[in-house]
């Protein structure tokens, strides 16, 4: 099942949510929604799934229009962030729930429906849980009783709303690559929202990263994380240095320094210079692009990070290995091995 | 492609529930308090104001708006009494005593007016010992206040308890911290704290005891000007089919609920912006 | 995003005699000396007793005055048995509109957003604060002789004042408020997710009412319907106006009890008194096991 988003406007009030959101994905990807919260990506997850409806745009599936049908009919399997399992029934009922509502025509009898929830729940490796109820499983367990019924539905697409989000770290990390192993199984075309860069980069084969109701940028986990395509994109996904420069006559500035950087095709005026923590190199004074004191120094586990107060009247956080020495007071020079500039202030 | 014409609801049936509810509303409740309205609006302003300021119509209303508020103000010390002790200090019986006084609320009025007669007759348990003293309560004045102390206090009671419960003990322990004495800390902290929920109290306490009928008439005697409240002179006004002179008393009582519960409704507002929800 | 701190290491458990050191000193912070609690909860207990339980208790004193064979005779009289008949029927009616209409009228103001819904919400509230004389006057005012549709109602020789459909008709205004009031705040707190979940997997709204929503508000509709019932059989104000005062016909049991106490058959009126307390303590009880119940239902949503 491929989607398509094209053109997706959704205001509450005068607060635009979705603000032209165009996207495809592909049959049997699994994408994940990237961005800090009030981005819009939980709405963009909602319009597809039929829970909400955008003031304008469209949505089709497979080339068919879905905003003709709704929620109901659009065999959807959507995963709620704090999961809305029926809390008056079992892990078992709350499975079969899909099957049993179907229309007489097409229901299938009990035994099918007994085999076919077992399934599920072997596929979800939570088959002795079948006769508890919500509220005396772990979250972790919730969290796969909640994908196991929106299986059930045999979805043509699945959703998910922040599918760990509300979880503690270690769970996170296992379900992580259960969720992963699971679409590999499955390969149903399934799209999850999250505002952890780290979930979305190990688990997603493609990222799309949201802010204030835009897409950012699209990409394969590698691409955003090595080559950004807006500013926004390069502060928020993995640990950056951000610098305002000025750009002037093929120079970059910063403050009433001059930085031996490139600064070939770029915009005159206030810039953004973004360098990844790890990428500054440390040399003696003189030898790099800045040149600052060293305040203070921290051991980080494999790395040190150290604070820099640069010439030029920035302070900046950087990460150097272990087998560097640095110390408060000294004067060091830095290059940058990787950087970026970005027009605007 | 498609028209996102009409803005979706996501759960259906809202036009439905919606369209019934609206229509069961006015049909039990609209459209008859509308037909009062437009029956006293067949009376001329002369008319309405001659059986307003008849004596009787004047001494009925005075009474009962005057034994309620009477009542009401009891009802709020005894009700901040009873939530203090209900709600901070542990004593045999205290959930027992906690239930009860819902009993108002549950006690059909007429059994409660036929009991508080017979308690507090001359004859009665208390009646007698009170007459020994010189005090006469039923079928008096007093009789009609005793009554509506009676309905009046589980007003009080439920609408202060939650507050007081949820009061942050911190806020206490700050102000005892801060120097302040317990009673400085009950008057200046605790106090303020509670003064919404106490004043929303009072209104609801006040408003049911204006309109109260059925555990008052038994006690009250029904002497016209002395012991007579509107309540019942308008069932008297209707058993003698003068419909304007009930309607007129009735349209009085009914502007002064709306006028308590807007009051109320804006203490419930005030008290959340200037208590912000935890 | 950068760590997260694994916060399923448990810190170790507090130790015990600091906690209760700790929690002397937040009670003597927040209490009063010995004196003055002694006095509070004498004032409380003393004036709930004198207010609330002695008029309880009355009521069943007087009633078996004369011993259970006077107490038992006053129930089997026709004329308690067709009063207790008319009470069951007019409650039935009342509770089971209102029943449905708190129903319909929860689930459009619980489960959606709209402009107005705080005055809708103080419409519905309104019968709560009119005297319920005013209640039935205004039943007079559209069906009586001289009422709104009075003339209609007698020229197709239908009855609604002084007989059932009156008395079930005020009793359903007095009444109108309780179950929709027990639920709207119950669904608003239970949120829409559950049922986005259920139609997500393609069930139908009314599937979704019944297989989801009503499950989870079945002790709030309980809860709704028991305080209903009891105001509905209590009412007196209102079903005075509107009944007519017909001995075995339009007497329900609180105007039965006035027609008796008036006639000063203490006894009988307090037999009739005393089923009607009985049934308020048994609501009241029912009501405290039910809301033990919906705090429960809030603990389970705790997570």
């Amino acid at each position: 099942m491929t989607i398509e988003v094209r053109n997706l406007v959704k205001k509450f009030g005068s607060f635009a949510a979705l603000d032209g959101v165009d996207l495809k994905v592909d049959n049997g990807e699994l994408l994940a929604l990237l961005g800090p919260s009030g981005s819009g990506k939980t709405t963009l997850l909602r319009i597809i799934a039929g829970l909400d409806w955008p003031d304008s745009g469209e949505v089709a599936f497979n080339g068919e229009d879905a905003l003709a049908q709704g929620a109901r009919e659009r065999h959807v399997g959507f995963v709620f962030q704090h999961y809305a399992l029926f809390r008056h029934m079992t892990v078992f009922e709350n499975i079969a729930f899909g099957l049993r509502v179907q229309p007489r025509a097409i229901r299938k009898d009990e035994a099918t429906i007994r085999v076919r929830v077992k399934e599920l729940l072997d596929l979800v490796q939570l088959d002795w849980l079948a006769d508890r109820y919500p509220s005396q499983l772990s979250g972790g367990q919730r969290q796969r009783i909640a994908l196991a019924r929106a299986l059930a539905i045999e979805p043509r697409i699945l959703l998910l709303d922040e599918p760990f989000g509300a979880l503690d770290a270690k769970v996170r990390k296992e379900l992580r690559k259960w969720l992963r192993s699971l679409h590999h199984e499955i390969n149903v075309t399934s799209i999850f929202v999250t505002h952890d860069q780290e979930e979305a980069l190990e688990v997603a084969n493609r990222v799309v990263v949201m802010d204030k109701g835009k897409i950012e940028q699209i990409g394969s986990p590698n691409d955003v994380y090595e080559s950004p395509a807006t500013a926004f994109v390069h502060g928020f996904i993995g640990e950056s240095i951000e610098l305002p420069v000025q750009v002037e006559g093929g120079l970059v500035r910063l403050g009433d320094r001059p930085l031996t950087l490139a600064a070939d095709g770029l915009a005159p005026g206030a810039s953004k210079l973004f360098v990844r923590r790890h990428d500054m190199l440390i040399g003696p004074p003189g030898s790099g692009a800045f040149e600052g004191a060293v305040q203070h120094v921290r051991n980080f586990g494999p790395v040190q990070r150290a604070e820099i107060a640069l010439l030029g009247g920035e302070t900046i956080e950087i990460d150097a290995p272990r087998d560097k020495e640095l110390r408060a007071g000294d004067t060091i020079g830095l290059n940058p091995r990787r950087y970026r500039i970005f027009a605007g202030a | 492609m498609s028209a996102i014409a009409v803005r979706r609801r996501t759960l259906p049936g809202f036009g439905l529930t919606m369209g019934l509810t609206l229509s069961w509303l006015s049909v039990i409740i609209l459209i008859p308090l509308a037909g009062l309205f437009l029956k006293s609006f067949e009376l001329s302003p002369e008319q309405l104001w001659a059986i307003l300021s008849s004596r009787r119509t004047l001494n009925a209303l005075r009474v009962s708006f005057g034994l309620a508020f009477a009542a009401a103000c009891v009802n709020l010390v005894m009700g901040s009494i009873i939530v203090w002790a209900l709600v901070r200090y542990r004593f045999p019986g205290r959930r027992l005593f906690d239930a009860i006084v819902d009993v108002p609320f549950a006690l059909p009025t007429a059994v409660a007016g036929v009991a508080l007669t017979s308690l507090f007759a001359e004859k009665g348990w208390l009646g007698a010992p009170l007459a020994a003293l010189g005090i006469k309560v039923a079928f008096t004045p007093l009789g009609i206040f005793v009554a509506m102390i009676f309905i009046g206090i589980p007003f009080v009671v439920r609408t202060v308890q939650p507050v007081l419960q949820d009061l942050d003990p911190e806020i206490e322990e700050a102000a005892g911290s801060l120097g302040a004495s317990r009673w400085q800390t009950i008057i200046r902290v605790i106090l303020p704290s509670l003064a919404p929920a106490l004043l929303t109290g009072l209104a609801l306490a006040f408003a049911r005891a204006v309109g109260e009928y059925g555990s008052v008439i038994f006690i009250a005697g029904n002497l016209p000007n002395v012991s007579e409240i509107a309540p019942l002179l308008i069932v008297i006004r209707l058993s003698e089919f003068r419909y304007a002179d009930a309607t007129a008393i009735a349209v009085v009582m009914l502007v002064v609920s709306f006028v308590i519960i807007f009051a109320v409704n804006r203490l419930q507002r005030w008290a959340q912006n200037r208590i912000p929800a935890r | 995003m950068t760590m997260q701190i694994a916060d399923t290491v448990s810190l170790s458990p507090p130790d015990a005699k600091a906690r209760a050191h700790a929690a002397a000193a937040r009670n003597n912070l927040r209490t009063e000396p010995k004196a003055v609690r002694i006095v509070i909860i004498t004032l409380a207990i003393l004036f709930l007793s004198v207010f609330v339980v002695l008029p309880l208790v009355v009521v069943f004193a007087q009633a078996f005055s004369k011993g259970i064979v006077a107490y038992l005779a006053a129930l089997a009289e026709p004329e308690a048995l067709s009063a207790i008949r008319l009470t069951l029927v007019v409650a039935a009616i009342s509770v089971g509109l209102n029943l449905i209409f708190g129903l319909v009228a929860s689930w459009a103001i619980a489960k959606f957003e709209f402009k107005g819904k705080t005055f809708l919400i103080t419409l519905i509230d309104l019968p709560f604060s009119v005297s319920p004389v005013i209640s039935g006057l205004v039943f007079v005012l559209l069906f009586g002789a001289q009422g709104y549709f009075g003339g209609w109602l007698r020229d197709h020789d239908i009855q609604i004042l002084f007989a059932v459909p009156g008395i079930a008709l005020a009793t359903t205004f007095i009444t109108f408020p309780f179950v929709a009031r027990a639920l709207i705040p119950l669904m608003q707190e239970q949120g829409t997710q559950e049922e986005e979940a259920a139609i997500s997997l393609g069930a139908s709204g009314l599937q979704t009412f019944f297989r989801v929503t009503l499950p989870n508000i079945k002790w709030g509709v309980l809860y709704g319907v028991l305080l209903c019932n009891a105001r509905a059989m209590g009412e007196f104000g209102a079903v005075s106006v509107v009944s007519g005062h017909i001995r075995g016909e339009t007497n329900t049991m609180p105007l039965l009890v006035e027609i008796l106490y008036n006639e000063y058959q203490f006894v009988a009126a307090f037999a009739i008194a005393s089923l009607l307390a009985l049934l308020a303590l048994i609501t009241l009880i029912a009501k405290t096991v039910l809301e033990s119940h919906l705090d429960e239902g809030h603990d389970a949503r705790d997570h």
